[in-house]
Order: structure tokens, then C-alpha cells, then sequence
């Protein structure tokens, strides 16, 4: 029993901030077929973000909390700068913004290699951060309580917003039916710009806890956004639903992978089980039912 | 996309042949070892890029982690040269390095016959991307979800090779190779029998691409890249014929993987990963996919781009490959063989138009 708990807790972190990411990825994905893979880098976005603030706002209390909010608004205003200048003429071709997207990852990799060094910066916990709860005798750090309660807070507001504003049903209106929500007078652009900048201020908002967690540097996206992907194809594409549970599960697998074997095999495995999990419900978790052929 | 495939398939032919002649006569009267090795090394990525066409292009199947089958005969072949350097039953140096009393890994010990490694190079791929590919096509996996897991195999076996110092070299890799099957790595004659026998693979690759492109199975293939559900409705499964895609895809990458090893002397992790099976992708891409000739010549492009520029001038190289994959994907989707076609048909139809303004003339 003991021994489950540390990669239990230690995996639900990760498991949150990979909810973070992934919501980011499915909500774009369902929107508009459009696959960002410089979501990665939205999320190293964030971290140099706070990493900035604390520069500006020396006190780590005031500027942690400051910082997600900025770092929401700039890697939000940074997505809807690559819808603006590139997805935007590549709608319904997934696989060619998966690879645009590869171009401006790598870019976004090498600004940022330019500008901070290479070994990364460090970024200080604040003090209401740095303690432990005592969870049946194991001493788990504030930061990944926090971790989680910053993604549960997140996903429950993009819930509320999907589900009780009028801008949230005009998004369900556009991802059902496209042609039928214009006609009714959604301004489906619009939708798409500005479900753009949710989804990438929510990666920026998971930069944010991930610089709590881990290093910050420019290759800290590539670590997430594959892991990212893999909730999403397990939880179903635009599920948040799904991609909770399979945020939460792929999290806690890896942790408990890299505990009985190492933290590279817990990497190969994740992929198994993924690829297994796709046997028995090839479209993840949850779908939405269509009459279309699967 | 239609009309690549338009073009009359023995032209092609031709071009295999005048470009062996160019790589096989050409190039070793004119060009020096230096630029023979790196010409070599060129030629093996080209050998991947073959495959993602036949994949990719053709199939429609974005294979983003093909670096993991280049791993797969690079590894082998690495494994085998390393026992080779060794000498019989010895203990490779690496190993004896981290442990003096060390023993060969149990995976180690058959790539010390040169059949078993020459044979590995071709099978494990087909056993790796046939249980992966039925896995992935039965249950109609596809399109973005497709290349993402792809990919994230690629970036799992990187870091698990990375992690493995003990059995694989780990980061630094397997290099110091002194022979090749017998022949003596560090000399120029061999050198140039390296190369060729790497150009010789490529242009039979591409025979092959060239052969399936044309045949029944390449039709299908076309058509369940464009109507997957039509070819279904037909009677075929479209998962049997894009299944046998990938694994000819990933065979093509296991052997040029194989090749890179005795032409450049070293395999790390960073040969088989995640940016390294993207550049691949950046090749065939600017190339242009569903062409024969665009991969080869994107890879190659590709690949001279890398060494000469990524030495120089690192960060250069990488905003230009981040561009290059912007401004392809949005101007150019199929590659840079979709403008040399477009010029061709214009060349063409403004003949046509000559010839008959001038029978018109003469009657």
C-alpha cells in the first residue's frame, strides 16, 4: 500500500498538467481538425513567462499568481497569431497543420534557445508552495496539490463556458454542424479565432504549473506534447470527459511504469498501452455518435 | 495529386537509369572520398525517403517516426560491426569500459554471424511495423492520430536507447567501427564499395517504388489513400493494403539505416528520434511526396542542407527547416516535383499548340 501511493500522487500531478496540455490540443482538434504541435512550445511559452514575471515582481508570493493570467493571454495571443497568419488557410487538412505546426515548433524552440540559456532558468516556488501535506505517511509537495487544483479549476471553467454561455453553445453549434451554424447567423471565424486562444492560453496556463514542477528550458515542450497526444487519442478527440479520465490514468500508468522499471521503458509502455487500450475502443473513451463511417 | 501519377511511368524509368549512371559513374571519377562519403550518406537517407513516399505519398499514411525502423537496421548493423571490431568472443570495448568483467548482452550474441545481422536488417522491421501497422489499421487508426503514435514511439525508443548505456552505448552511441563484413573500414577503396553498394540499394528501392507504383497494388493504394471507404466497399481491406505499404516502408528505412552506419562511423539515439525522423518528413515533403524522384531528391537536398549548413551555422538551419515546412505545407503540398510537372504540362501544351499551328500551317 505504501509503495502505491508516492506514483500515485506523483502521477496525478502529472497527470494534471497533462490534462492542461491536452485540453488545449482536443479542443483546437475538435473544433477545427486542426492538430497544433507547437502546443509544446505554448507550454515552455508559459514557463519562461513566469519566469519573466519573477524577474519583474521579485516577490514569488505575488508574481506566480500574477503570472498565469499573462501567461493564459500570451500564449493565447501567440495561437491566435499562428491561426491568424497560417491555420487559417489550412482548414480540414489535419495533416498539414500537424506539419506547419512542426515548422513553427522548431522555430519557437531555437527563439527561445537564443534568448535564454541553454541549461534553462530557474523559477522559484512561491512560499505558500513550499510544503507537504502528510498523505498517509508520505510527504507530497503543495505544488502538485496545487498542480491539480489549478487543472480541475481550468477544466471546470471551460466546461462552464462551453456549456452555460451563449459563446459556449455557439462553439457546440460550430463543432456539430459548421454549415448549419452559419446559416443560423454564428460567425463561425470568429469561433475558431477564439477557440484558438483558449486552447493555446490554456497550454500557457500549464506552463505555468509545469515550471513549478520541472526545469524550464526550450526543449521542455517536447517532453509534453507527445505524452499530450496520447491522452488525447485515448480520451476521444473534443471529449473533455475523456480526456480527464485518460489524462489521470496515462499520469498515474507513467508514474508507476518508472517505478518498476525506469523512466525511459515507462515511455515505451505508456505507448503500449495506449495502442492496446485503441483495440478495444479504436476511437477513444468517448465519441461522439454520428452516422458517419468510422 | 492526379495528375503526378499521369505521367507516363517509363520516363521514369529512364531517370532511374540516368540517375545511376550520374551516382554510380558520374559522381566517383569526379567528386573526392569526402564528398563520395557524404553523397553516400545522402543516398542512405534517400533510401527512408522512398519508403515514406510509398507510404506517405502514395498511402497517405504520415509515417512521422520512421527514425524508429532506421534504428532498427542501424542498430543491428552497429551491433554487428562493433562484435566484428571486438574480434571472436571478445567483449566490445564500450561494455568493458563501464565493467571490466561485463558480458555480451544476450541480444548481443547472434549479431555476431553476418547472415543472422543481414537477415535482421530486413525482418525486424517486418515484425516490428506488421504488428504495429495491424494493430493500428484494423481498428482503423489513421490520419493525425496515425503520426502522432508513430512519433511517439519514435521519441519513446530514443529515450529508452539514451537510458541504456550498458547494453546500447546509450547517448554517446556505437561507433569505432574497423571492419565491414570482413573488409577494412579505413580505406578508400572500400570506402567507394560502401557507396556503392548504398546507391546500388537505392536505385533497386526505387525500382521497386517504381514497379508497385505501377502495378495493381499501387492503384489500390492510391485509392484507399483518396476513398478508404470505397476501396472497402469494393471487397478489398484497405488495412491488408496499407499494411503491406508500411512494412515495405519500414524495410526500406531499416536498410537505409543500415547502410548510414559504415558510410558515417556512428548511430546515437539523435540519428533515430524525434527531429531526426522529422527531417526525413522535411525531405519528402519538399521533394514531393507522391512522386518517385521528389523524395530521393528532397532527402538528398535535405541531408547536404544538414551537414553543410547545420555545422556552420546551426541556428540558420533550424529557422530555415522550421520555414521550410511552413511554407511547403502552405504553397507547395506536393513538393517541389509538382512545380517541375506544372512546368512540364506548360512546356508541353505550348508545344502542342506549335505543333498544330504549324500542321495547320502546312495544309
Amino acid at each position: 500500500m505504501d509503495a502505491l501511493i508516492p506514483p500515485l500522487l506523483n502521477g496525478s500531478a502529472v497527470g494534471a498538467l497533462l490534462l492542461l496540455a491536452a485540453l488545449g490540443l482536443t479542443l483546437i482538434f475538435g473544433q477545427m481538425g486542426v492538430i497544433n504541435m507547437a502546443l509544446g512550445e505554448f507550454i515552455m511559452v508559459g514557463a519562461f513567462v513566469t519566469y519573466l514575471t519573477q524577474l519583474v515582481i521579485p516577490s514569488s508570493d505575488i508574481s506566480i499568481p500574477v503570472a498565469l493570467p499573462v501567461a493564459f493571454v500570451v500564449a493565447g495571443l501567440l495561437g491566435l497569431l499562428l491561426e491568424v497568419s497560417i491555420i487559417q488557410w489550412m482548414y480540414r487538412r489535419p495533416l498539414d497543420t500537424l506539419l506547419a505546426t512542426v515548422g513553427v515548433s522548431l522555430i519557437l524552440q531555437q527563439v527561445a534557445l537564443q534568448i535564454f540559456p541553454a541549461q534553462g532558468v530557474p523559477v522559484e516556488n512561491p512560499g505558500w508552495l513550499q510544503g507537504q501535506i502528510d498523505v498517509f505517511g508520505y510527504a507530497w509537495p503543495y505544488r502538485q496539490a496545487f498542480t491539480i487544483a489549478l487543472a480541475l479549476v481550468c477544466v471546470a471553467g471551460l466546461a462552464a463556458w462551453l456549456k452555460y454561455t451563449s459563446f459556449g453553445r455557439r462553439i457546440r453549434a460550430t463543432v456539430q454542424n459548421r454549415d448549419l451554424a452559419e446559416t443560423v447567423g454564428v460567425r463561425t471565424r470568429n469561433v475558431d479565432r477564439i477557440t484558438f486562444f483558449v486552447g493555446s492560453g490554456l497550454a500557457g496556463v500549464a506552463g505555468v504549473a509545469a515550471s513549478l514542477i520541472g526545469g524550464t528550458n526550450s526543449q521542455m515542450g517536447v517532453q509534453y506534447i507527445i505524452p499530450a497526444f496520447l491522452v488525447v487519442v485515448a480520451g476521444g478527440i473534443g471529449q473533455i470527459k475523456g480526456t480527464i479520465i485518460a489524462a489521470w490514468v496515462i499520469g498515474v500508468a507513467m508514474a508507476f511504469f518508472a517505478d518498476w522499471t525506469s523512466g525511459s521503458l515507462a515511455q515505451v509502455l505508456a505507448f503500449v498501452l495506449v495502442v492496446i487500450f485503441l483495440q478495444v475502443r479504436p476511437q477513444g473513451l468517448f465519441t461522439v455518435r454520428t452516422r458517419g463511417l468510422a | 495529386m492526379k495528375k503526378l501519377t499521369k505521367l507516363n511511368p517509363w520516363y521514369s524509368l529512364i531517370g532511374i537509369a540516368v540517375f545511376a549512371v550520374l551516382l554510380l559513374v558520374v559522381a566517383p571519377s569526379v567528386l573526392s572520398m569526402h564528398w563520395i562519403n557524404n553523397l553516400g550518406k545522402y543516398s542512405a537517407w534517400a533510401i527512408v525517403a522512398v519508403g515514406i513516399g510509398l507510404a506517405w505519398g502514395r498511402g497517405g499514411m504520415l509515417v512521422m517516426g520512421q527514425g524508429v525502423f532506421f534504428a532498427l537496421g542501424a542498430y543491428s548493423m552497429a551491433m554487428h560491426l562493433t562484435l566484428e571490431t571486438a574480434g571472436p568472443d571478445a567483449t566490445p570495448t564500450f561494455m568493458i569500459l563501464y565493467d571490466p568483467l561485463a558480458a555480451v548482452p544476450a541480444f548481443w550474441e547472434p549479431f555476431r554471424s553476418e547472415w543472422f545481422t543481414v537477415l535482421a536488417i530486413v525482418l525486424l522491421p517486418v515484425i516490428v511495423a506488421g504488428v504495429l501497422g495491424y494493430a493500428l489499421f484494423k481498428r482503423r487508426v489513421k490520419g493525425a492520430y496515425f503520426a502522432i503514435l508513430t512519433q511517439a514511439l519514435a521519441v519513446a525508443l530514443a529515450v529508452l536507447v539514451s537510458s541504456t548505456i550498458r547494453e546500447t552505448g546509450g547517448d554517446t552511441g556505437l561507433s569505432d567501427f574497423k571492419y565491414f563484413f570482413g573488409y577494412v573500414l579505413n580505406d578508400d577503396a572500400n570506402k567507394l564499395m560502401i557507396y556503392m553498394i548504398t546507391v546500388g540499394l537505392l536505385i533497386v528501392c526505387m525500382l521497386v517504388a517504381w514497379q508497385l507504383y505501377r502495378s495493381r497494388f499501387g492503384e489500390l493504394l492510391l485509392a484507399t489513400r483518396d476513398a478508404e471507404d470505397r476501396v472497402r466497399f469494393l471487397g478489398y481491406d484497405p488495412a491488408n493494403i496499407k499494411l503491406v505499404a508500411f512494412v515495405i516502408a519500414a524495410v526500406m528505412a531499416s536498410i537505409g539505416g543500415a547502410m548510414f552506419v559504415p558510410l558515417v562511423g556512428i548511430i546515437t539515439p539523435q540519428e533515430i528520434g524525434a527531429s531526426a525522423s522529422i527531417l526525413f518528413i522535411a525531405g519528402v515533403a519538399l521533394g514531393g511526396r507522391a512522386s518517385l524522384f521528389g523524395p530521393v531528391l528532397g532527402a538528398m537536398a535535405i541531408g547536404w542542407g544538414q551537414s553543410s549548413l547545420a555545422s556552420s551555422w546551426p541556428e540558420g538551419w533550424i529557422y530555415i527547416l522550421g520555414l521550410l515546412f511552413i511554407v511547403v505545407t502552405l504553397f507547395l503540398p506536393n513538393g517541389l516535383a509538382s512545380l517541375f510537372s506544372r512546368m512540364w504540362s506548360t512546356v508541353r501544351t505550348s508545344a502542342d499548340r506549335r505543333s498544330q499551328a504549324e500542321r495547320r500551317l502546312a495544309a
